[in-house]
């Protein structure tokens, strides 16, 4: 069971490669008018022909079509797009089957050590994109970017991080076990996606302010700007409560385990900074005399935190965490 | 999501009567600047990055042993590190001062807005504009259903809108739960602070060894925990009375000698009067006593050593012996017997014949030497591996010494002699050169307890929970309007008899789903769909 979720890591990896590479196919083909013109409004929305009018009669609803995208290299670009959204669906197929044969296999949930942490934020990170990508279909093209997240992550979790299947300790063994880590992971996996409409964000609002510098450049063909920001609010505003509640939840279970329910142990603390760092953006979201680029600056900063907490603090220091298999 | 403006700077310009005082200007002045937005996003930043090296360097409150040892590798620059508090940091009068201003700003923030949402609440929804068409959301409903005010209203009520019918025009408001949200959550944060406030002050805590067996019980006072904190309001004498005695301690371990279970014993003494009763406790299941928690940290063998000395006289040791942090159990210890050789005639204790040892406790030791490690962490083979010192100890010095390790002054200025070493099985003597013995007859298991009170955790917890739901209220409810207004019947009209309403709704905050909302509440007036015309402008 442990060598077939080994494989099926090997394969999503291999799956999300290729959706990568598809993506980046429909990002060459792409024709960057049609789709930066409309993608901003929701594809399922009407968007109203006319104001107004005698008592309101006039405004006949009329449907425009989202992907107005005339021309073959439109078409071929579109195909590769959809190709590349259905071959990250397989990726996440063969990626949970990873997650659900490793669990089977250490008889129980596959969360006990790093490895298998970064496994399934990775799936929820991708599970909650195709949620998204089922929603707001035009946000397609941000797939370039999440893919080559995946394939770094897991590529780094398979060559830096893998250990055996192992047993759970005393100390994890626990009902919060499954309540912290379950949380802990599905609001990283969600702040893992936030990260993806922020940096295109930046680079896009960029763009239409007219940058044609570097990174800039990268964004041209990606939907607009607005709807970038607000997605990326969505999913962080989505997230925080569930990281707060797995914080709660933690320092629960840190009572009953190690007598204190906070003690600024290592990880206690980067998960307090990234808190503080996450409300700050939320804070700065919310408050109108400041520019939607620092608050979303404020988030990729909030995930940079999410990521010392992750690898910095298993990696240099010791805690009470230290159940991550990597000495 | 952008209802909130950063508080005005100024109030309304009034003209100034009087000459203000300048102090009183400067303190309004410095409140109103403490208490908007932009400052509290910095104090916010700064308590982030203040909370940093409390990460990166150790901290006296959680490893004072690795600060010491910081102390040590790094001579210079630790001490100055410490004078800015880098080794205490979340006790540390900086750190303090971060919060206690933020905190400042908060009650500051909620005050003025708790205010402003009662009065929210209080007032009435406004009454429709006099264009409904120019609104975000707009719907002419022909011949609906509900087709006057009243009617509408009962719709609208039932989908618990606040509503209010001014003649033939409805006006609904709904979700002021985000503010009030916004506001728990906010005074819970405080709550927090407390929580955390009266736990320091009035918690206790102390940690401990106990080893098995009724010899070695330990009754809660100060003097017999290894270490113990007080908080500021509590005294030595405000701790409980009870006694611990650990009867038994069982671990289970895996064949690749990874532990599965462990589970301790213990009998509870003198606890407010109630009986003598016996208790179990485990990793992740402290024994709750009521004014205090025992929890298991950790645990190990403490060697039982037999020394019979030169005049015939036998003392035994149990000392605990820690262990090293190898996974299979190896543990090091000293077994000190300072009144060993005493002359039986005088009486007198010769401060240079006493006699210790120090060594290693191995629990399965291997077969054939290096005898340096264990191979497994439970008892499959237990031997000691031990050096003998005679000579004097030091520990009349008055100079406080760990009890696990010998004071190396007096083995390096030779009052402190080595005088043979060995390997001693379970069982085994060993006859030393003054013909004194020492058997190892066996090993107690002892426990490493915390013992802990820690009052204001069920504030944090009750806190924790409202700051949960205020927060959601704050991110996911959305506050809207919606206005309805009845035109009576057109004479002559075709659709003579029915009346035509006109809807309009406004989203306050960012809300995407309003537009389906508005539709659905639209259909619900006219309670069917079909009539339904909408027009609107762009979401943006
Ligand atoms: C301990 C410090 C604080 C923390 C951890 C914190 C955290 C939060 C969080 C997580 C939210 C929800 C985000 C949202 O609704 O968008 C929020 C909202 C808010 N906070 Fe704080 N806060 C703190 C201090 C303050 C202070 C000092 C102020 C006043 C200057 C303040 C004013 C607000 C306001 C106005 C909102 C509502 C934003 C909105 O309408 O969405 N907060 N806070």
């Amino acid at each position: 069971m442990s060598a077939l979720s080994d494989q099926l890591v090997t394969y999503a990896i291999l799956a999300y490669l290729v959706a990568m590479i598809s993506h980046a196919v429909e990002y060459a083909l792409g024709n960057a008018r049609a789709v930066s013109t409309k993608a901003a409004a929701p594809a399922r929305e009407l968007v109203g022909a006319g104001v107004g009018g005698a008592g309101g009669t006039a405004g006949e609803p009329v449907a425009v079509p989202v992907e107005t995208r005339p021309g073959r290299s439109g078409a071929r670009a579109a195909l590769a797009g959809r190709i590349a959204a259905w071959v990250t669906v397989v990726a996440a197929a063969l990626h949970l089957g990873a997650v659900v044969t490793r669990g089977i296999a250490a008889e129980r949930m596959p969360w006990g050590n790093m490895y298998e942490f970064v496994l399934t934020v990775t799936f929820i990170g991708v599970a909650a994109w195709l949620a998204v990508l089922w929603r707001q279909p035009q946000l397609r093209r941000l797939g370039l970017f999440l893919t080559l997240v995946m394939v770094l992550l897991l590529a780094f979790a398979e060559l830096k991080l893998y250990v055996q299947v192992t047993p759970l300790m005393p100390a994890l063994k626990s009902y919060w076990f499954v309540i912290h880590v379950s949380t802990i992971i599905f609001a990283s996996g969600i702040f893992l996606l936030g990260v993806v409409p922020a940096a295109s964000y930046l680079m896009r609002s960029g763009w239409e302010q007219g940058k044609r510098s570097f990174p800039y450049t990268l964004a041209r063909r990606l939907p607009a700007a607005a709807g970038l920001e607000r997605l990326t609010f969505m999913l962080h505003a989505f997230a925080f409560p569930i990281f707060t509640f797995a914080v709660i939840a933690g320092a629960i279970w840190a009572e009953a385990a190690w007598g204190r329910a906070w003690g600024w142990d290592p990880k206690e603390t980067w998960a307090f900074i990234s808190w503080v760092v996450y409300a700050g953006y939320l804070h700065a979201r919310a408050t109108p005399s400041i520019k939607r680029n620092v608050a979303t600056w404020i988030s990729i900063l909030g995930f940079l935190t999410m990521l010392m907490n992750l690898f910095g603090v298993n990696f240099f220091f010791t805690g009470l965490h230290s159940y991550a298999g990597v000495n | 999501m952008t209802t909130v403006d950063d508080r005005p700077a100024s109030p309304p310009a009034e003209a100034p009567r009087r000459r203000v005082n300048p102090v009183l200007a400067l303190l309004r002045n410095s409140w109103r600047q403490l208490t908007s937005m932009r400052t509290a996003l910095i104090l916010l930043f700064l308590l982030a990055v203040a909370a940093i090296p409390g990460s990166v360097l150790p901290q006296r409150g959680i490893n004072p042993e690795k600060v010491n040892q910081w102390f040590v590798d790094h001579p210079d620059l630790a001490p100055r590190l410490d004078q800015l508090g880098m080794f205490e940091v979340f006790g540390s009068v900086w750190f303090s001062a971060i919060y206690l201003l933020l905190f400042t700003s908060l009650v500051g923030c909620i005050l003025p807005r708790a205010r402003d949402h009662v009065r929210a609440l209080r007032m009435r929804p406004p009454a429709a504009p006099k264009r409904l068409d120019r609104l975000p959301q707009h719907a002419v409903l022909e011949a609906p259903a509900a087709a006057d005010a009243e009617a509408i209203a009962a719709v609208l009520r039932r989908r618990r809108w606040r509503v209010v019918v001014r003649g033939d025009e409805v006006s609904a408001e709904k979700g002021y739960l985000k503010e009030t949200g916004n506001l728990l959550f906010h005074v819970s944060l405080v709550a927090v602070l407390l929580g955390v406030a009266v736990g320091s002050w009035y918690g206790w805590h102390g940690n401990r060894i106990l080893v098995s067996g009724d010899e070695n019980a330990f009754c809660n006072t100060r003097q017999q925990y290894a270490e113990a904190t007080l908080g500021p309001r509590v005294d030595s004498a405000d701790l409980p009375p009870f006694c611990l005695t650990l009867e038994k301690f069982e671990a289970e371990y895996l064949p690749s000698g990874q532990a599965s279970h462990y589970w301790a014993t213990v009998t509870v003494d003198h606890l407010a009067d109630a009986p003598t009763r016996t208790a179990g406790f485990s990793v992740n299941s402290p024994l709750r006593l009521g004014p205090a928690n025992v929890y298991l940290l950790g645990n190990g063998y403490a060697p039982i050593l037999k020394y019979t000395d030169r005049y015939g006289r036998t003392q035994t040791s149990t000392a605990p012996f820690l262990r090293t942090g190898d996974p299979n159990a190896t543990e090091e210890g000293v077994a000190a017997f300072p009144d060993a050789n005493v002359d039986p005639k005088t009486g007198r204790r010769a401060a240079d014949q006493q006699v210790a040892f120090d060594g290693l406790y191995l629990p399965t030791a291997p077969d054939s030497p290096p005898f340096v490690s264990s191979r497994f962490p439970e008892e499959r083979n237990p031997a000691v591996v031990l050096v003998a010192y005679r000579g004097n100890l030091g520990l009349d010095a008055g100079i406080p010494g760990s009890v696990y390790k010998l004071d190396q002054r007096q083995i390096d200025n030779g009052k402190l002699k080595q005088i043979g070493d060995k390997k001693l099985g379970l069982g085994e003597k060993w006859t030393l050169d003054d013909g004194s013995t020492l058997e190892f007859v066996g090993t107690q298991p002892y426990i490493t307890i915390s013992v802990r009170y820690a009052p204001g955790q069920t504030l944090l917890l009750v806190a924790s929970g409202t700051l949960l739901l205020g927060l959601m209220g704050s991110l996911f409810a959305r506050r809207r309007r919606v206005w309805f207004r009845v035109s009576p019947p057109e004479g002559g009209s075709p659709t003579s008899g029915s009346s035509l309403v006109e809807a309009g709704g406004l989203p306050r905050t960012e809300h995407p789903g309003f537009a389906d909302e508005f539709a659905q509440l639209v259909a619900a007036v006219s309670d069917d769909g079909r009539d339904v015309r909408r027009a609107r402008e762009g979401d943006e």
